[in-house]
Order: C-alpha cells, then sequence, then structure tokens
C-alpha cells in the first residue's frame, strides 16, 4: 500500500533517454537510485523536480501531484516543494553562504528568513562561515551549504545526486555520517542517487537498481545483495 | 573643436546604448538559453552589421527610410516629418548598426553562467522574473557593461552609416566623425588632429573598460 504523502513516481519514454519507473519512497524513508552510468538516475530525480519533462509519467509527493502527463499537468520547478542536492552542488556564486540559505527562504516572513538561515547552517555544521561566498569554501562545506539551502525551501521530498562524489575519501565518510544523523530529524522521504553499491547498502532503507532507465528490482540492501531478482541484476551489481 | 557635433554624437550614443539595454538583454537571454528553429540564421541576421559595408547598411536604411516604404510613410504619418536625415532617423540606424555590438557580448555574459546553478534558483523556488534579477543579471553583468560600453563607442566612430541616412547637418545629424571629415577636407587639420585624438582616446578607455570586464566573465567569485 503507497503511503500517500510518500513520493510515487512513474516514468515512461521511448527515447531519447529510455525510461521505464516505477518507483515510490514513503516518509522519512530513505531510497537509493543505483545502477551504472547512463543507467538514468539524475533523469529521473530531475524528473521529479520538474527540470525534465518525459514523454508520460505520474509524480506525487506530500499528496500533490505535480506531473501527470495523462491529464496534461506539469508543476513548473519553483512551485514544487522539492530539495535538490545537485551533484556540483550548484551554489549561487555571488552570495554568502547565508545568502546561498536565506534566497530558498522567500516563502517565510522576511525577519525570520536570517535567524532560519542560520540555525540550518548550524544544522549542517558550518557556524562562523555564513559570510563566505562559495568560491572560499572547501568542497564538504559547499555540499553542506546545498544540503542547507535544499532543507531551506521546507521540502515535501529531498532529493540527492550523487553528493559524495565530489570530496576526498575522509570527507565522504563525515559526510555520510553526518547524513545518517540529519535523517532522524526529517519527516519526508529521501531519494540518494549514487554508483557505490556499498554507500547505498550503507545510508539506505531500500534500494532501487536500474540499467538502462529500467527499475530492476526494489528492496531491502540486505535481500537484494542476498537474492538478485535477475543476472540483470546481478551484472548491474557485478555480485 | 566642434562642440555642437561632440554633443551630438555624445547624445546619439547614450540614447542609442539606452534603447539598445532592454533589447539586448531580451535578445541575448533569449539566444543564451533557448533553442529553436531557425536559430543559427537568427544570429546570422544580427551579425550582419560586423560585416556588411557600412554603406550598404546606410543604402538599405535610406530607402526603407523614404517616403515609398511603409517604415518611411508610418513615421511621416504619425510625426508629420521624413525620417531620413533627421536625428531620430539617425538614432533609428544606430540602434540597428549597433544590435550586434550589444547583444553578442551579453549574450556570452548569460552562456557562462552554469545551467545547473539557474536550475538550483529554480528548486529552490525562484520564479522565473526571480531568476533574472537575482541570478541572471548580477551574473552576467560584465557582459551587460561590455556590450554598452562597446555600442557607445562604435557609435561614436560610425560614418558611413551617418552619412548615408543622416548627411552632415549641423545640431541634426552632423556626428564628431563627419565633422573630422569635414574639417579634413576643408585642410584644417589641427581641428580634425584634436577631435581625432579625443576618439581615439574615448576609443581606448571603453576597450579597457571591456577587456576587464571580460576577464571577470571568466573567474567569478
Amino acid at each position: 500500500m503507497p503511503d500517500p504523502l510518500g513520493l510515487n513516481v512513474r516514468l515512461g519514454q521511448s527515447g531519447p533517454i529510455p525510461l521505464a519507473v516505477d518507483l515510490a519512497c514513503d516518509t522519512a524513508e530513505l531510497l537509493a537510485l543505483v545502477g551504472p552510468s547512463g543507467s538514468g538516475k539524475t533523469t529521473i530525480l530531475r524528473s521529479i523536480a520538474g527540470l525534465y519533462w518525459p514523454e508520460e509519467g505520474q509524480v506525487s509527493c506530500g499528496g500533490t501531484t505535480w506531473l501527470d502527463t495523462s491529464a496534461r499537468l506539469n508543476v513548473p520547478p519553483h512551485r514544487r516543494r522539492v530539495g535538490l542536492v545537485f551533484q556540483s552542488y550548484a551554489l549561487f556564486p555571488h552570495m554568502t553562504a547565508l545568502g546561498n540559505v536565506m534566497a530558498a527562504l522567500v516563502h517565510r516572513p522576511k525577519a525570520e528568513r536570517e535567524e532560519q538561515a542560520r540555525s540550518l547552517l548550524s544544522l549542517v555544521h558550518l557556524d562562523g562561515l555564513e559570510h563566505r561566498k562559495p568560491a572560499a569554501l572547501s568542497g564538504g562545506q559547499q555540499q553542506r551549504v546545498a544540503v542547507a539551502r535544499a532543507l531551506a525551501r521546507d521540502p515535501a521530498v529531498l532529493l540527492l545526486d550523487e553528493p559524495f562524489s565530489a570530496v576526498d575519501r575522509r570527507t565522504r565518510r563525515h559526510l555520510q555520517d553526518e547524513l545518517a544523523a540529519l535523517r532522524a530529524s526529517l519527516r519526508i522521504p529521501i531519494v540518494l542517487v549514487t554508483h557505490d553499491l556499498d554507500e547505498a547498502a550503507a545510508l539506505a532503507d531500500r534500494l532501487c537498481v536500474l540499467d538502462a532507465g529500467e527499475t530492476l528490482q526494489t528492496g531491502c540492501p540486505a535481500d537484494i545483495l542476498a537474492a538478485p531478482a535477475s543476472a540483470r541484476v546481478r551484472k548491474v551489481l557485478d555480485l | 573643436m566642434d562642440w555642437p557635433a561632440l554633443t551630438l554624437s555624445l547624445r546619439l550614443g547614450a540614447l542609442t546604448v539606452l534603447i539598445l539595454l532592454p533589447i539586448g538583454i531580451v535578445a541575448g537571454r533569449w539566444l543564451a538559453f533557448r533553442r529553436f528553429r531557425g536559430r543559427a540564421l537568427a544570429e546570422a541576421a544580427l551579425a550582419l552589421p560586423l560585416v556588411l559595408p557600412p554603406t550598404v547598411l546606410g543604402y538599405y536604411l535610406l530607402v526603407a527610410f523614404g517616403g515609398g516604404l511603409p517604415l518611411g510613410q508610418g513615421w511621416q504619418a504619425l510625426f508629420g516629418q521624413p525620417l531620413v536625415f533627421s536625428f531620430a532617423g539617425l538614432l533609428f540606424a544606430s540602434v540597428l548598426a549597433n544590435l550586434p555590438f550589444a547583444i553578442q557580448p551579453m549574450q556570452r555574459g548569460f552562456e557562462a553562467i552554469p545551467a545547473d546553478v539557474r536550475e538550483a534558483a529554480a528548486v529552490s523556488g525562484f520564479s522565473p522574473w526571480r531568476v533574472l534579477w537575482t541570478i541572471d543579471l548580477p551574473l552576467a553583468w560584465p557582459g551587460i557593461v561590455t556590450g554598452l560600453v562597446l555600442a557607445f563607442a562604435h557609435t561614436l566612430g560610425e560614418f558611413g552609416v551617418v552619412l548615408m541616412v543622416g548627411g552632415a547637418i549641423p545640431g541634426e545629424t552632423r556626428t564628431i566623425a563627419i565633422a573630422i571629415y569635414d574639417r579634413v577636407q576643408a585642410f584644417d587639420m589641427h581641428a580634425a588632429g584634436v577631435m581625432a585624438a579625443l576618439l581615439l582616446l574615448l576609443s581606448l578607455a571603453a576597450l579597457a573598460v571591456t577587456y576587464t570586464l571580460s576577464n571577470r566573465v571568466g573567474r567569478r567569485a
């Protein structure tokens, strides 16, 4: 029984990027999309955020439908309550860390924005760096600003696109621990895109295995690793 | 020094830039972010004034401004005076001749904004209007200023188009570039030299500003 307040995604497309996707992520659940490069992971995130328009599909989250091609409904990205952390972080280069987070708080009263942005930066352990611009922050710090900005939107779903790929191993371990801790305070579905199976298995409640834009198998990591549904899943996961 | 000619040139340059500012932002942004059929043709048409001899552009404008075509007729009907050999006609010609000088640097300025930064703005809840004001314009401003400076400097130096559509009516269409030519024709080399030196300095200053700003587009922090 799908969670009506969770994220439900069905996408179909024959080309140029073929898609045959059916996935769901419940409230407070962390779902990892795993698959090789070019398997459509990022396209799925972009479709959820409204940055990519598949030929057909339905996307709903938090009880609101964002995309329904059969009803010609397509809510633009700025009206979807999505928090997206880009692989490259995509911070606004001309704004400080505080400015980046405050920019995503326009739905809040003006007087509250700075305090809210400071508490979000504090949540991701960036106290004291509020007035630095992205160029003066390390990769790990930039990633944290990107997470704070994504949360500032008060999102109905948090989407993370390979958020640990651009940092060194030690920072990655730190950030992964922080994400695990942050999860406890979030009551929204979280979708993590990664090509690192160990990372997915360590962080996610469930895995969704993808290949060539198709969802092959979804389940808890231990079950999938113990019993891959097909030879294709075995091959994709290199088991 | 022909002060009325200098004043006229400065007024023409300022008004040209004022008109080209919104046109350049809209067209430059459109060309930077949209993919549409006929885009190459549109860009080619916009770049035409860069390669056409000014007399050719001036010739077509002169024909279009005349009483035989809708533009000239419409203007005459609206304002009761011809577009040709008038300041308004000169301004019109100046805007057209400067389209590529203004639009191309602005387009490059917008193109230099990473696509994911604009997408991040959208998913952060920015309306398209707010993306323009808080992301596109602050990040593309060196390109925008470069376009305006180039258009201004080019207007001051424009000769062929001005001569074709404006003639050399003192106070109406005689710009400083035309005045230099007139002075040389009258063997007044001193006056021509002073005005030429002024144009040289203005052009050098404009290009210095342009190169300084172009370096900024690459390394934004």
